[in-house]
Protein backbone atom coordinates (compact mmCIF):
# COMPACT_ATOMS: atom_id res chain seq x y z
CA UNK A 1 0.00 0.00 0.00
CA UNK A 2 3.06 2.19 -0.28
CA UNK A 3 1.68 3.75 -3.46
CA UNK A 4 -1.00 5.60 -1.50
CA UNK A 5 1.70 7.72 0.13
CA UNK A 6 3.63 8.30 -3.07
CA UNK A 7 0.95 8.97 -5.65
CA UNK A 8 1.40 12.74 -5.50
CA UNK A 9 5.10 12.53 -6.37
CA UNK A 10 6.16 13.03 -10.00
CA UNK A 11 9.50 11.81 -11.36
CA UNK A 12 12.24 14.39 -11.84
CA UNK A 13 10.58 16.96 -9.61
CA UNK A 14 12.43 18.23 -6.51
CA UNK A 15 9.99 16.17 -4.40
CA UNK A 16 11.20 13.03 -6.18
CA UNK A 17 14.70 13.51 -4.73
CA UNK A 18 13.92 13.10 -1.06
CA UNK A 19 12.53 10.54 1.35
CA UNK A 20 8.79 10.13 1.70
CA UNK A 21 7.33 8.53 4.82
CA UNK A 22 5.21 5.44 4.31
CA UNK A 23 2.29 4.15 6.32
CA UNK A 24 4.08 2.74 9.34
CA UNK A 25 6.17 5.86 9.87
CA UNK A 26 3.08 8.06 9.59
CA UNK A 27 1.15 5.82 11.96
CA UNK A 28 3.94 6.04 14.53
CA UNK A 29 3.73 9.83 14.45
CA UNK A 30 0.27 9.81 16.00
CA UNK A 31 0.42 6.48 17.88
CA UNK A 32 -0.31 7.67 21.41
CA UNK A 33 1.65 4.95 23.25
CA UNK A 34 4.76 5.46 21.13
CA UNK A 35 4.39 9.23 21.31
CA UNK A 36 4.16 9.14 25.11
CA UNK A 37 7.58 7.47 25.07
CA UNK A 38 8.88 10.06 22.58
CA UNK A 39 7.45 12.81 24.78
CA UNK A 40 9.65 11.65 27.66
CA UNK A 41 12.65 11.37 25.36
CA UNK A 42 12.20 14.86 23.84
CA UNK A 43 11.90 16.36 27.32
CA UNK A 44 15.04 14.57 28.45
CA UNK A 45 16.95 15.75 25.39
CA UNK A 46 15.85 19.33 25.92
CA UNK A 47 16.76 19.21 29.61
CA UNK A 48 20.27 17.98 28.79
CA UNK A 49 20.58 20.71 26.16
CA UNK A 50 19.53 23.41 28.62
CA UNK A 51 21.94 22.14 31.27
CA UNK A 52 24.80 22.13 28.75
CA UNK A 53 23.97 25.65 27.57
CA UNK A 54 23.97 27.61 30.86
CA UNK A 55 27.35 29.14 31.66
CA UNK B 1 21.08 52.46 44.91
CA UNK B 2 21.87 51.46 41.31
CA UNK B 3 19.41 51.75 38.45
CA UNK B 4 19.23 49.13 35.72
CA UNK B 5 17.28 50.21 32.66
CA UNK B 6 16.08 47.49 30.30
CA UNK B 7 15.04 48.65 26.83
CA UNK B 8 12.55 46.18 25.36
CA UNK B 9 9.94 44.05 27.08
CA UNK B 10 10.07 41.01 24.80
CA UNK B 11 11.63 37.60 25.35
CA UNK B 12 15.15 38.78 26.30
CA UNK B 13 14.17 42.04 28.04
CA UNK B 14 11.35 40.57 30.11
CA UNK B 15 13.59 37.70 31.23
CA UNK B 16 16.37 40.15 32.10
CA UNK B 17 14.16 42.58 34.02
CA UNK B 18 12.21 40.00 36.01
CA UNK B 19 15.32 38.09 37.10
CA UNK B 20 17.13 41.35 37.88
CA UNK B 21 14.34 42.48 40.19
CA UNK B 22 14.20 39.08 41.86
CA UNK B 23 17.97 39.11 42.46
CA UNK B 24 18.34 42.78 43.41
CA UNK B 25 15.20 43.17 45.50
CA UNK B 26 14.24 46.65 46.64
CA UNK B 27 17.86 47.71 47.20
CA UNK B 28 18.15 48.67 43.53
CA UNK B 29 15.87 49.94 40.82
CA UNK B 30 14.85 48.07 37.68
CA UNK B 31 13.12 50.05 34.94
CA UNK B 32 11.64 48.58 31.75
CA UNK B 33 11.11 50.85 28.76
CA UNK B 34 9.04 49.20 26.07
CA UNK B 35 6.44 50.62 23.67
CA UNK B 36 4.05 47.67 23.94
CA UNK B 37 1.37 47.44 26.61
CA UNK B 38 1.08 43.66 26.18
CA UNK B 39 3.55 40.82 26.33
CA UNK B 40 3.25 38.48 23.36
CA UNK B 41 4.26 34.80 23.30
CA UNK B 42 5.39 35.19 19.67
CA UNK B 43 5.79 31.47 18.79
CA UNK B 44 2.04 30.94 19.24
CA UNK B 45 1.27 33.72 16.74
CA UNK B 46 1.55 30.91 14.21
CA UNK B 47 -1.64 29.38 15.62
CA UNK B 48 -3.36 32.76 15.73
CA UNK B 49 -2.43 33.15 12.06
CA UNK B 50 -4.49 30.11 11.08
CA UNK B 51 -7.39 30.81 13.42
CA UNK B 52 -6.37 28.05 15.87
CA UNK B 53 -5.98 30.47 18.77
CA UNK B 54 -7.29 33.92 19.54
CA UNK B 55 -5.03 36.94 19.88
CA UNK B 56 -6.05 37.20 23.54
CA UNK B 57 -4.62 33.75 24.23
CA UNK B 58 -1.10 34.80 23.22
CA UNK B 59 -0.87 38.20 24.94
CA UNK B 60 -1.31 39.64 28.42
CA UNK B 61 -0.96 43.15 29.85
CA UNK B 62 2.49 43.98 31.23
CA UNK B 63 1.52 46.70 33.71
CA UNK B 64 0.03 44.48 36.46
CA UNK B 65 2.92 42.01 36.21
CA UNK B 66 5.54 44.73 36.58
CA UNK B 67 3.57 46.40 39.37
CA UNK B 68 3.46 43.15 41.32
CA UNK B 69 7.18 42.57 40.75
CA UNK B 70 8.15 46.12 41.79
CA UNK B 71 9.53 46.97 38.35
CA UNK B 72 9.20 50.55 37.14
CA UNK B 73 7.43 50.21 33.78
CA UNK B 74 7.50 52.96 31.19
CA UNK B 75 5.33 52.35 28.16
CA UNK B 76 7.63 54.22 25.84
CA UNK B 77 10.18 53.67 23.16
CA UNK B 78 13.81 54.51 23.67
CA UNK B 79 15.09 56.75 20.92
CA UNK B 80 18.64 57.75 21.84
CA UNK B 81 21.46 56.74 24.15
CA UNK B 82 23.75 59.28 25.82
CA UNK B 83 26.34 56.97 27.41
CA UNK B 84 28.57 59.81 28.65
CA UNK B 85 25.81 62.00 30.02
CA UNK B 86 25.60 65.61 28.92
CA UNK B 87 27.28 68.87 29.60
CA UNK B 88 27.33 69.40 33.35
CA UNK B 89 26.54 65.78 34.21
CA UNK B 90 28.46 62.52 33.79
CA UNK B 91 25.39 60.39 34.43
CA UNK B 92 24.48 58.37 31.35
CA UNK B 93 20.89 58.48 30.20
CA UNK B 94 18.55 57.42 27.45
CA UNK B 95 15.93 59.54 25.78
CA UNK B 96 12.50 57.96 25.79
CA UNK B 97 9.27 58.86 24.03
CA UNK B 98 6.03 57.69 25.62
CA UNK B 99 3.57 55.56 23.64
CA UNK B 100 1.26 55.31 26.65
CA UNK B 101 -2.23 56.63 25.79
CA UNK B 102 -2.07 59.12 28.68
CA UNK B 103 1.06 60.92 27.49
CA UNK B 104 1.74 59.95 23.87
CA UNK B 105 4.77 61.61 22.31
CA UNK B 106 6.05 63.06 25.59
CA UNK B 107 9.79 62.71 25.98
CA UNK B 108 11.91 62.20 29.07
CA UNK B 109 15.55 61.70 30.01
CA UNK B 110 16.00 58.48 31.96
CA UNK B 111 19.33 58.03 33.72
CA UNK B 112 20.91 54.63 34.26
CA UNK B 113 23.84 52.92 35.91
CA UNK B 114 23.49 49.83 33.74
CA UNK B 115 21.65 49.50 30.46
CA UNK B 116 20.41 46.40 28.62
CA UNK B 117 19.39 46.77 25.01
CA UNK B 118 16.83 44.02 24.32
CA UNK B 119 14.83 45.83 21.67
CA UNK B 120 14.67 42.90 19.26
CA UNK B 121 14.19 43.54 15.57
CA UNK B 122 12.70 46.33 13.54
CA UNK B 123 10.43 44.49 11.10
CA UNK B 124 11.91 46.09 8.02
CA UNK B 125 8.97 45.73 5.60
CA UNK B 126 10.20 48.82 3.75
CA UNK B 127 13.29 46.93 2.49
CA UNK B 128 11.19 45.30 -0.24
CA UNK B 129 9.02 47.60 -2.35
CA UNK B 130 5.41 46.59 -1.93
CA UNK B 131 6.01 44.40 1.13
CA UNK B 132 5.39 47.45 3.26
CA UNK B 133 6.80 50.83 4.11
CA UNK B 134 8.10 52.77 7.08
CA UNK B 135 4.67 52.40 8.70
CA UNK B 136 4.86 48.61 8.55
CA UNK B 137 3.13 45.83 6.66
CA UNK B 138 1.76 46.64 3.20
CA UNK B 139 -1.57 45.74 1.67
CA UNK B 140 -0.58 42.81 -0.58
CA UNK B 141 0.70 40.28 1.94
CA UNK B 142 0.09 39.16 5.50
CA UNK B 143 2.49 38.55 8.40
CA UNK B 144 2.54 36.59 11.65
CA UNK B 145 5.29 38.60 13.31
CA UNK B 146 2.92 40.30 15.77
CA UNK B 147 -0.33 39.10 17.29
CA UNK B 148 -2.26 41.79 15.37
CA UNK B 149 -0.64 40.74 12.11
CA UNK B 150 -1.46 37.12 12.84
CA UNK B 151 -5.12 37.92 13.53
CA UNK B 152 -5.31 39.70 10.17
CA UNK B 153 -3.58 36.72 8.47
CA UNK B 154 -6.19 34.34 9.88
CA UNK B 155 -9.02 36.49 8.50
CA UNK B 156 -7.41 36.57 5.03
CA UNK B 157 -6.83 32.82 5.15
CA UNK B 158 -10.48 32.29 5.99
CA UNK B 159 -11.49 34.34 2.93
CA UNK B 160 -9.38 32.03 0.74
CA UNK B 161 -10.94 28.96 2.32
CA UNK B 162 -14.40 30.34 1.52
CA UNK B 163 -13.35 30.90 -2.10
CA UNK B 164 -12.03 27.34 -2.36
CA UNK B 165 -15.27 26.02 -0.95
CA UNK B 166 -16.98 27.84 -3.81
CA UNK B 167 -14.68 26.03 -6.26
CA UNK B 168 -12.00 28.70 -6.83
CA UNK B 169 -8.43 27.39 -6.79
CA UNK B 170 -5.97 29.40 -4.69
CA UNK B 171 -2.19 29.76 -4.62
CA UNK B 172 -0.49 30.20 -1.25
CA UNK B 173 2.99 31.69 -1.17
CA UNK B 174 4.75 31.56 2.18
CA UNK B 175 8.37 32.31 3.04
CA UNK B 176 10.86 35.14 3.16
CA UNK B 177 10.25 38.56 1.63
CA UNK B 178 13.88 39.57 1.01
CA UNK B 179 17.27 38.02 0.27
CA UNK B 180 18.64 38.92 3.72
CA UNK B 181 15.88 37.56 5.94
CA UNK B 182 16.25 35.43 9.02
CA UNK B 183 13.46 33.62 10.90
CA UNK B 184 12.88 30.99 8.19
CA UNK B 185 11.64 28.77 11.03
CA UNK B 186 8.53 30.91 11.48
CA UNK B 187 7.66 30.71 7.78
CA UNK B 188 8.41 26.97 7.84
CA UNK B 189 6.04 26.54 10.75
CA UNK B 190 3.34 28.71 9.25
CA UNK B 191 3.27 26.89 5.91
CA UNK B 192 2.69 23.55 7.66
CA UNK B 193 -0.09 25.01 9.76
CA UNK B 194 -1.75 26.52 6.69
CA UNK B 195 -1.56 23.16 4.94
CA UNK B 196 -3.04 21.42 8.00
CA UNK B 197 -5.83 24.00 8.23
CA UNK B 198 -6.71 23.60 4.55
CA UNK B 199 -6.81 19.84 4.99
CA UNK B 200 -9.10 20.16 8.02
CA UNK B 201 -11.35 22.51 6.04
CA UNK B 202 -11.57 19.89 3.26
CA UNK B 203 -10.11 22.18 0.60
CA UNK B 204 -6.50 21.00 0.37
CA UNK B 205 -6.98 19.74 -3.20
CA UNK B 206 -7.98 23.27 -4.30
CA UNK B 207 -4.70 24.79 -3.13
CA UNK B 208 -1.22 25.06 -4.52
CA UNK B 209 1.17 25.77 -1.66
CA UNK B 210 4.63 27.17 -2.40
CA UNK B 211 7.50 27.96 -0.04
CA UNK B 212 9.79 30.76 -1.19
CA UNK B 213 13.05 31.20 0.68
CA UNK B 214 16.41 32.94 0.59
CA UNK B 215 18.04 29.71 1.79
CA UNK B 216 20.19 27.97 -0.83
CA UNK B 217 18.75 24.66 0.37
CA UNK B 218 15.71 23.76 2.41
CA UNK B 219 16.66 23.28 6.06
CA UNK B 220 19.54 25.79 6.06
CA UNK B 221 17.58 27.77 8.71
CA UNK B 222 20.29 30.45 8.72
CA UNK B 223 22.58 28.01 10.50
CA UNK B 224 24.20 26.47 7.43
CA UNK B 225 21.97 23.43 7.91
CA UNK B 226 22.11 20.86 10.67
CA UNK B 227 22.86 17.14 10.80
CA UNK B 228 20.56 15.07 12.96
CA UNK B 229 21.36 11.74 14.49
CA UNK B 230 18.51 9.77 12.94
CA UNK B 231 18.03 6.08 12.33
CA UNK B 232 21.75 5.36 12.34
CA UNK B 233 22.53 8.19 9.90
CA UNK B 234 23.87 11.68 10.30
CA UNK B 235 20.99 13.08 8.31
CA UNK B 236 21.04 16.56 6.84
CA UNK B 237 18.24 18.97 7.69
CA UNK B 238 17.98 19.36 3.90
CA UNK B 239 16.59 15.85 3.58
CA UNK B 240 14.50 16.28 6.73
CA UNK B 241 12.90 19.51 5.49
CA UNK B 242 12.47 18.39 1.88
CA UNK B 243 10.76 15.27 3.11
CA UNK B 244 8.24 17.31 5.10
CA UNK B 245 7.37 19.45 2.06
CA UNK B 246 7.31 16.54 -0.39
CA UNK B 247 5.08 14.46 1.86
CA UNK B 248 2.53 17.26 1.83
CA UNK B 249 2.79 17.94 -1.89
CA UNK B 250 4.18 21.44 -1.41
CA UNK B 251 6.56 23.12 -3.87
CA UNK B 252 9.58 25.24 -3.02
CA UNK B 253 11.58 28.07 -4.58
CA UNK B 254 15.15 28.34 -3.26
CA UNK B 255 17.77 31.09 -3.15
CA UNK B 256 15.21 33.81 -3.85
CA UNK B 257 15.54 37.51 -3.16
CA UNK B 258 12.03 38.91 -3.39
CA UNK B 259 12.61 42.39 -4.79
CA UNK B 260 9.07 43.57 -5.46
CA UNK B 261 5.59 42.74 -4.21
CA UNK B 262 2.49 43.78 -6.12
CA UNK B 263 -1.13 42.78 -5.84
CA UNK B 264 -1.11 39.00 -6.36
CA UNK B 265 2.46 38.81 -7.60
CA UNK B 266 6.06 38.81 -6.36
CA UNK B 267 9.15 39.38 -8.47
CA UNK B 268 12.32 37.69 -7.33
CA UNK B 269 15.95 37.30 -8.26
CA UNK B 270 17.49 33.85 -7.89
CA UNK B 271 21.01 32.88 -6.90
CA UNK B 272 21.77 32.09 -10.56
CA UNK B 273 20.92 35.71 -11.44
CA UNK B 274 17.63 35.02 -13.22
CA UNK B 275 14.57 37.17 -12.53
CA UNK B 276 11.24 35.48 -12.13
CA UNK B 277 7.68 36.05 -10.97
CA UNK B 278 5.29 34.09 -8.82
CA UNK B 279 1.61 34.83 -8.57
CA UNK B 280 -0.38 34.26 -5.39
CA UNK B 281 -3.80 34.65 -3.83
CA UNK B 282 -2.45 34.62 -0.29
CA UNK B 283 1.11 35.46 0.73
CA UNK B 284 2.81 35.49 4.12
CA UNK B 285 6.32 36.80 3.67
CA UNK B 286 8.65 37.43 6.62
CA UNK B 287 10.37 40.84 6.39
CA UNK B 288 14.10 41.26 6.94
CA UNK B 289 15.15 42.36 10.42
CA UNK B 290 17.21 45.42 11.30
CA UNK B 291 18.09 47.13 14.56
CA UNK B 292 15.39 49.48 15.83
CA UNK B 293 17.37 52.56 14.76
CA UNK B 294 18.75 54.20 17.88
CA UNK B 295 20.94 57.26 17.81
CA UNK B 296 23.82 57.65 20.25
CA UNK B 297 25.48 60.88 21.34
CA UNK B 298 28.70 61.75 23.15
CA UNK B 299 28.85 64.23 26.03
CA UNK B 300 29.53 67.09 23.61
CA UNK B 301 26.48 66.15 21.56
CA UNK B 302 28.42 64.61 18.66
CA UNK B 303 26.90 61.59 16.96
CA UNK B 304 28.55 58.33 18.11
CA UNK B 305 25.92 55.96 16.71
CA UNK B 306 28.62 54.11 14.73
CA UNK B 307 30.58 53.48 17.95
CA UNK B 308 27.69 51.69 19.58
CA UNK B 309 25.90 50.19 16.61
CA UNK B 310 26.77 48.20 13.49
CA UNK B 311 25.49 49.60 10.16
CA UNK B 312 22.46 47.27 10.36
CA UNK B 313 21.41 49.00 13.59
CA UNK B 314 22.26 46.13 15.94
CA UNK B 315 24.39 46.88 18.99
CA UNK B 316 28.10 46.09 19.00
CA UNK B 317 29.18 43.74 21.76
CA UNK B 318 32.26 41.63 22.52
CA UNK B 319 32.27 39.91 19.12
CA UNK B 320 35.02 39.78 16.53
CA UNK B 321 33.66 42.05 13.81
CA UNK B 322 36.82 41.70 11.71
CA UNK B 323 36.74 37.97 11.04
CA UNK B 324 36.92 38.47 7.27
CA UNK B 325 35.99 35.77 4.79
CA UNK B 326 33.89 32.67 5.50
CA UNK B 327 37.02 30.48 5.54
CA UNK B 328 38.35 32.44 8.53
CA UNK B 329 35.23 32.29 10.67
CA UNK B 330 35.61 30.71 14.09
CA UNK B 331 33.20 30.00 16.96
CA UNK B 332 35.31 32.40 19.04
CA UNK B 333 34.12 35.29 16.81
CA UNK B 334 30.78 35.07 18.65
CA UNK B 335 30.19 37.29 21.69
CA UNK B 336 30.27 35.73 25.15
CA UNK B 337 29.44 38.42 27.72
CA UNK B 338 27.38 40.64 25.36
CA UNK B 339 29.01 43.73 26.86
CA UNK B 340 29.59 46.77 24.68
CA UNK B 341 33.37 47.14 24.24
CA UNK B 342 33.33 50.95 24.60
CA UNK B 343 30.77 51.49 27.34
CA UNK B 344 31.15 48.68 29.87
CA UNK B 345 27.82 49.37 31.57
CA UNK B 346 25.87 48.67 28.37
CA UNK B 347 24.88 45.16 27.28
CA UNK B 348 22.72 43.76 24.48
CA UNK B 349 20.63 40.58 24.53
CA UNK B 350 18.48 38.67 22.07
CA UNK B 351 18.08 39.87 18.51
CA UNK B 352 19.39 43.33 19.47
CA UNK B 353 23.09 42.38 19.50
CA UNK B 354 25.11 42.62 16.28
CA UNK B 355 26.30 39.16 15.18
CA UNK B 356 29.93 39.10 13.97
CA UNK B 357 28.88 37.62 10.64
CA UNK B 358 26.45 35.15 9.13
CA UNK B 359 26.40 31.50 10.16
CA UNK B 360 25.34 30.25 6.71
CA UNK B 361 27.87 30.61 3.91
CA UNK B 362 27.53 34.05 2.26
CA UNK B 363 26.16 33.85 -1.27
CA UNK B 364 25.20 36.33 -3.93
CA UNK B 365 23.76 36.27 -7.43
CA UNK B 366 26.01 37.07 -10.43
CA UNK B 367 24.41 40.55 -10.28
CA UNK B 368 25.99 41.01 -6.86
CA UNK B 369 22.76 40.74 -4.87
CA UNK B 370 23.42 39.05 -1.53
CA UNK B 371 20.98 36.18 -1.06
CA UNK B 372 21.59 34.38 2.20
CA UNK B 373 19.81 33.87 5.47
CA UNK B 374 21.07 35.97 8.36
CA UNK B 375 21.72 34.31 11.73
CA UNK B 376 18.66 33.26 13.71
CA UNK B 377 18.43 34.34 17.36
CA UNK B 378 15.46 32.34 18.52
CA UNK B 379 13.57 32.41 21.79
CA UNK B 380 15.70 30.09 23.88
CA UNK B 381 19.06 31.75 23.19
CA UNK B 382 17.45 35.20 23.52
CA UNK B 383 16.10 34.37 26.97
CA UNK B 384 19.41 32.80 28.01
CA UNK B 385 21.24 35.95 26.93
CA UNK B 386 18.76 38.07 28.89
CA UNK B 387 19.39 36.02 32.02
CA UNK B 388 23.18 35.88 31.60
CA UNK B 389 23.61 39.63 31.16
CA UNK B 390 21.36 40.23 34.16
CA UNK B 391 23.43 37.90 36.32
CA UNK B 392 26.60 39.68 35.23
CA UNK B 393 25.11 43.09 35.97
CA UNK B 394 23.85 41.97 39.38
CA UNK B 395 27.38 40.79 40.22
CA UNK B 396 28.88 44.04 38.90
CA UNK B 397 26.46 46.08 41.02
CA UNK B 398 27.71 44.04 43.96
CA UNK B 399 31.33 44.84 43.10
CA UNK B 400 32.50 42.40 40.39
CA UNK B 401 34.94 44.23 38.10
CA UNK B 402 33.68 42.56 34.92
CA UNK B 403 30.87 40.35 33.58
CA UNK B 404 30.67 37.01 35.38
CA UNK B 405 28.29 35.14 33.08
CA UNK B 406 28.32 34.27 29.42
CA UNK B 407 25.73 33.27 26.83
CA UNK B 408 27.57 32.50 23.63
CA UNK B 409 25.77 31.08 20.62
CA UNK B 410 28.86 29.00 19.88
CA UNK B 411 28.62 27.39 23.32
CA UNK B 412 24.89 26.94 23.69
CA UNK B 413 22.26 24.84 22.05
CA UNK B 414 18.79 25.68 20.89
CA UNK B 415 15.60 23.72 20.98
CA UNK B 416 13.01 24.52 18.40
CA UNK B 417 9.60 22.97 18.16
CA UNK B 418 7.92 23.83 14.88
CA UNK B 419 4.23 23.05 14.87
CA UNK B 420 2.84 21.29 11.83
CA UNK B 421 -0.80 21.34 12.81
CA UNK B 422 -2.72 21.72 16.05
CA UNK B 423 -4.84 19.01 17.67
CA UNK B 424 -4.52 16.92 20.83
CA UNK B 425 -4.43 13.63 18.91
CA UNK B 426 -3.88 14.59 15.28
CA UNK B 427 -1.47 17.52 15.69
CA UNK B 428 2.18 17.07 14.87
CA UNK B 429 5.29 19.15 15.25
CA UNK B 430 8.95 18.89 14.37
CA UNK B 431 11.10 18.93 17.49
CA UNK B 432 14.68 19.91 16.75
CA UNK B 433 17.59 20.36 19.07
CA UNK B 434 20.92 21.69 17.91
CA UNK B 435 24.21 21.93 19.79
CA UNK B 436 25.99 24.24 19.39
CA UNK B 437 24.03 26.82 17.41
CA UNK B 438 27.15 28.14 15.70
CA UNK B 439 28.92 25.15 14.14
CA UNK B 440 32.34 24.24 15.49
CA UNK B 441 34.10 22.23 12.81
CA UNK B 442 37.28 21.85 14.86
CA UNK B 443 35.56 20.11 17.76
CA UNK B 444 32.95 18.32 15.64
CA UNK B 445 34.58 17.68 12.25
CA UNK B 446 32.24 17.13 9.32
CA UNK B 447 28.97 18.40 10.72
CA UNK B 448 30.14 21.12 13.13
CA UNK B 449 27.66 19.89 15.70
CA UNK B 450 27.55 17.33 18.48
CA UNK B 451 25.38 14.55 17.07
CA UNK B 452 24.36 13.53 20.59
CA UNK B 453 22.77 16.91 21.11
CA UNK B 454 21.43 17.50 17.61
CA UNK B 455 18.25 15.66 16.85
CA UNK B 456 15.04 16.07 14.91
CA UNK B 457 11.77 14.21 14.82
CA UNK B 458 8.18 14.72 13.81
CA UNK B 459 5.19 13.58 15.79
CA UNK B 460 2.38 14.14 18.24
CA UNK B 461 4.80 14.21 21.20
CA UNK B 462 6.50 17.28 19.77
CA UNK B 463 3.09 18.90 19.36
CA UNK B 464 2.33 18.24 23.04
CA UNK B 465 5.70 19.81 23.93
CA UNK B 466 4.88 22.86 21.80
CA UNK B 467 1.47 23.20 23.43
CA UNK B 468 2.86 22.82 26.93
CA UNK B 469 5.57 25.41 26.16
CA UNK B 470 2.81 27.86 25.25
CA UNK B 471 1.24 27.59 28.72
CA UNK B 472 4.49 27.22 30.65
CA UNK B 473 6.17 30.27 29.13
CA UNK B 474 3.12 32.47 29.56
CA UNK B 475 2.93 31.22 33.19
CA UNK B 476 6.59 32.11 33.63
CA UNK B 477 6.26 35.52 31.99
CA UNK B 478 3.31 36.32 34.28
CA UNK B 479 5.60 35.50 37.24
CA UNK B 480 3.17 32.90 38.55
CA UNK B 481 4.30 30.63 41.42
CA UNK B 482 7.45 28.66 40.59
CA UNK B 483 8.32 30.85 37.59
CA UNK B 484 12.02 30.92 38.44
CA UNK B 485 12.17 27.13 38.24
CA UNK B 486 11.08 27.09 34.60
CA UNK B 487 14.21 27.07 32.44
CA UNK B 488 14.71 29.52 29.60
C1 LIG C 1 6.09 34.24 13.96
C2 LIG C 1 7.28 33.92 14.78
C3 LIG C 1 7.38 32.66 15.36
C4 LIG C 1 8.48 32.32 16.14
N1 LIG C 1 8.54 31.09 16.70
C5 LIG C 1 9.59 30.77 17.47
C6 LIG C 1 9.66 29.48 18.09
O1 LIG C 1 8.80 28.63 17.89
N2 LIG C 1 10.71 29.21 18.90
C7 LIG C 1 11.68 30.15 19.13
O2 LIG C 1 12.61 29.86 19.88
N3 LIG C 1 11.64 31.37 18.56
C8 LIG C 1 10.63 31.69 17.73
N4 LIG C 1 10.58 32.92 17.16
C9 LIG C 1 11.66 33.87 17.43
C10 LIG C 1 11.46 34.59 18.77
O3 LIG C 1 10.20 35.19 18.80
C11 LIG C 1 12.56 35.61 18.93
O4 LIG C 1 13.78 34.93 18.92
C12 LIG C 1 12.47 36.37 20.23
O5 LIG C 1 11.24 37.03 20.35
C13 LIG C 1 13.61 37.37 20.32
O6 LIG C 1 13.55 38.01 21.55
P1 LIG C 1 13.99 39.52 21.72
O7 LIG C 1 13.75 39.86 23.14
O8 LIG C 1 15.34 39.71 21.15
O9 LIG C 1 13.00 40.34 20.79
P2 LIG C 1 11.43 40.55 20.99
O10 LIG C 1 10.83 39.41 21.69
O11 LIG C 1 10.91 40.93 19.65
O12 LIG C 1 11.34 41.80 21.97
C14 LIG C 1 11.77 43.10 21.60
C15 LIG C 1 11.03 44.09 22.45
O13 LIG C 1 11.60 45.38 22.29
C16 LIG C 1 10.56 46.33 22.15
N5 LIG C 1 11.08 47.51 21.45
C17 LIG C 1 11.17 47.71 20.12
N6 LIG C 1 11.69 48.93 19.88
C18 LIG C 1 11.95 49.49 21.08
C19 LIG C 1 12.48 50.74 21.48
N7 LIG C 1 12.87 51.67 20.60
N8 LIG C 1 12.60 50.99 22.81
C20 LIG C 1 12.22 50.07 23.72
N9 LIG C 1 11.70 48.87 23.39
C21 LIG C 1 11.56 48.59 22.08
C22 LIG C 1 9.50 45.58 21.38
O14 LIG C 1 8.25 46.20 21.50
C23 LIG C 1 9.55 44.22 22.06
O15 LIG C 1 8.78 44.21 23.22
C24 LIG C 1 9.51 33.27 16.33
C25 LIG C 1 9.42 34.54 15.74
C26 LIG C 1 8.33 34.85 14.96
C27 LIG C 1 8.26 36.21 14.33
Amino acid sequence: MASKHLQHIDPYTPQFGTMIPLGFQKWLRTCVIYQLFRFVMINLKMTVLILKSHH
Amino acid sequence: MARLVVMGGGVAGHTAATFAKKMLGSAHEVVVVTPNSNWNWIPSNIWVGVGGMSKEEVIFPLAPVYKKAGIDYRQAKAVAIHPEGKEGSDTPYIMIEYTDQTKPGQTEELTYDYLINATGPKLNFAATPGLGDANGLGEHTVSVCTADHAEHAAAELQKCIEKMKRGEKQTFLIGTGHGMCTCQGAAFEYIFNVEHTLKEAGVRDMAQIIFITNESFLGDFGMGGIHFNMGGFAMSSKVFAESLYAERGMDWILGAHVNKVEAGKVTYESLDGTMDEQTFDFAMLIPPFAGVGFKAFAKDGSDITATLFAPNGFMKVDANYNAGAYENWKPSDWPRTLQNPTYKNIFAAGIAFAPPHLISKPMSSPNGTPINPTPPRTGMPSAMMGKAVTMSIVDMIKGAPEPTHTACMAEMGAACVASAGKGLFNGTAAAMTVYPIVPDFETYPGTGRNLNGTTGELGLAAHWVKHILHFVFIWKAKLRPGWTLIPE
